[in-house]
């Protein structure tokens, strides 16, 4: 079994908490231009997360992990949606949401407490496992927020923001549990990334194009000239 | 001299501390503003000539006010004084009143002087005054649970909401200093800052529109030597409630550790310095954010009152 040192796991438990705090920008903020950057902030979380965790355990992967999440997620996804959807992403002002923002923020309380104790069960499981009982919960809570953030917003490119956190919530939790995964496997999951905003920058690009708008719920109508 | 009137000069030392430097931090505040404004601006010492001007300019009084109009500036004055007797603003240790009353009292006296000031605005009828108070109590009510969970979750982790222990309990280790729940309350608090004291992005202490104002309305028909109690009472209130943050929250050292006069003036120096790197960041994020519309403002308190929870929340299930 590894043992760690307390501060270790206090300077885990702080990226941990800046993670959840960029999370919650993603979620709240009304301007796209400030949802990305929340979620560059939470990538930059996730990076020294990896480093943390490498140095604690002495596992190179995770330096690797650290290195692809900085490349593709700091700085591939803002390319390629400045390319993709440039326009949405960087000219638009306040984002429609269908719940309001301060109870969008309870239910997302609600939803960190689920994560919480859905996670309770199987931390026995992961005794001897460092890190687990901080990264897992909070991976958790990410990947419950980035589905509300789906749910919840009314345009394709916010709500490509949430699929994005919930991507950063299943590494957060998974670089906590496997740490001694392949490199290739490593930058297989991670360059999915690049690819969906890029798949989802597109059809964005060519959804306004016909109606004019990203709003979801007004895709039935076409853009006029 | 016996360590108890050595305790009690020290406590009337941090008053004059208050006193002497807090137009100072408002005077580098603003000139840091003007300098990343790309402005020539004020010098940094224009806080304590508007103070002394006003002090020997007459004062006008609606003959329509009351008491309330002329007792409001005086309370404002006094308010953050008595705080500062409370709070560690240069020694680790406790002095002569610092167990008169712990963090809510800390609280309960800021709200005091919030309550006199927004009563002395709305006495002269002056409309914008009245505006501005009810619009202060609207952001102040959103942000009383703030307040609340921050006590909360730093009794929680401190055992005591007496601000020298919290202090001691923070500066102890690394590990203790890099809880998530601190990292988490000091974030909440720094929005409480934002909030309290009516700078960006909850209102604009620069705005000369009075119909969007929100706490500034309140000293519009005040003079002379009520509006210079008024301006000194808000740079006071200001550097307290930094002193706070700096000494109780994020960085709980450079405190003076004995009671000789060399560690204390050399704690002087350093609480100084500290209150300049929170300047910068508080010129920073003015600068850089724009102001919120006033409805919006209930989200911004929102977002700090679920990062208090969390801080809560994280202790109480015992995750870190």
């Amino acid at each position: 079994m590894i043992t760690v040192s307390p501060i270790m796991l206090s300077i885990a438990g702080s990226v941990a908490a800046l993670f959840v705090v960029f999370g919650l920008g993603v979620m709240v903020s009304r301007q796209m231009l400030a949802s990305l950057r929340f979620f560059m902030g939470q990538s930059i979380a996730l990076t020294l997360s990896a480093l943390v965790l490498a140095d604690a355990l002495h596992t190179v992967n995770l330096l690797w992990v650290a290195l692809i999440t900085f490349v593709t997620k700091v700085i591939a996804v803002p390319l390629v949606l400045r390319w993709a959807a440039g326009e949405e992403v960087y000219g638009r002002r306040e984002v429609d949401q269908a719940l309001g923002i301060p109870a969008s923020v309870l239910v997302a309380a609600v939803f960190a407490l689920v994560g919480w104790f859905a996670v309770a069960p199987v931390l026995p499981t992961l005794h001897g496992v460092p890190f687990a009982v901080i990264n897992l919960p909070t991976g958790l809570i990410m990947v419950l927020w980035g589905a509300f953030t789906v749910a919840l917003r009314r345009e394709s490119v916010a709500q490509m923001m949430g699929l994005l956190i919930m991507e950063n919530g299943a590494f957060f939790g998974s670089i906590a549990i496997v740490h001694n995964l392949t490199v290739i496997a490593e930058i297989a999951a991670a360059v999915d990334v690049p690819i969906v905003a890029l798949v989802i920058g597109l059809l964005i690009r060519s959804i306004r194009r016909v109606t004019g708008s990203t709003r979801v719920g007004t895709l039935d109508k076409l853009h006029e000239h | 001299m016996s360590t108890l009137w050595t305790h009690l000069v020290l406590n009337l030392c941090q008053v004059g501390f208050i006193l002497l430097f807090a137009p100072l931090v408002e005077g580098v505040l603003h000139r840091l503003e003007e300098i990343i404004q790309g402005k020539s601006g004020v010098s940094v010492w224009q806080t304590y000539r508007d103070i002394w001007k006003l002090f020997a300019k007459d004062e006008v009084i609606s003959e329509q006010s009351t008491w309330v109009f002329r007792f409001a500036p005086i309370v404002a004055f006094v308010m953050p004084l008595f705080v500062v007797l409370l709070i560690p603003a240069l020694t680790a240790y406790p002095l002569f009143f610092a167990f008169m009353g712990d963090m809510v009292a800390v609280g309960f006296l800021m709200a005091i002087s919030g309550f006199f000031v927004a009563l002395g605005g709305m006495d002269t009828g002056n409309l914008y005054a009245a505006v501005g108070a009810s619009r202060t109590h609207m952001v102040g009510f959103l942000a009383e649970p703030v307040f609340i969970m921050v006590f909360f979750s730093v009794s929680y982790v401190a055992n005591s909401t007496i601000p020298y222990f919290v202090t001691a309990t923070w500066g102890a280790s690394w590990a203790s200093m890099l809880q998530p729940a601190h990292f988490m309350v000091i974030l909440a608090f720094f929005l409480l800052i934002l909030a309290d004291e009516g700078r960006i992005p909850v209102d604009s202490p620069a705005g000369k529109v009075e119909i969007a104002m929100i706490g500034h309305s309140k000293g519009l028909e005040y003079s002379g030597t009520s509006a210079a109690l008024m301006k000194w009472g808000g740079a006071n209130k200001l550097m307290v409630l930094a002193l706070v943050f700096v000494n109780v929250l994020v960085t709980p050292w450079g405190l003076a550790q004995s009671t000789q006069w060399t560690a204390v003036l050399a704690a002087v120096g350093l609480v100084l310095l500290k209150l300049l790197a929170f300047v910068i960041i508080l010129a920073l994020v003015e600068t850089t954010l724009a102001k919120l519309r006033l409805f919006r403002i209930s989200e911004f308190l929102a977002v700090a009152f679920i990062i208090c929870l969390f801080a809560v929340s994280i202790r109480l299930t015992g995750i870190a």
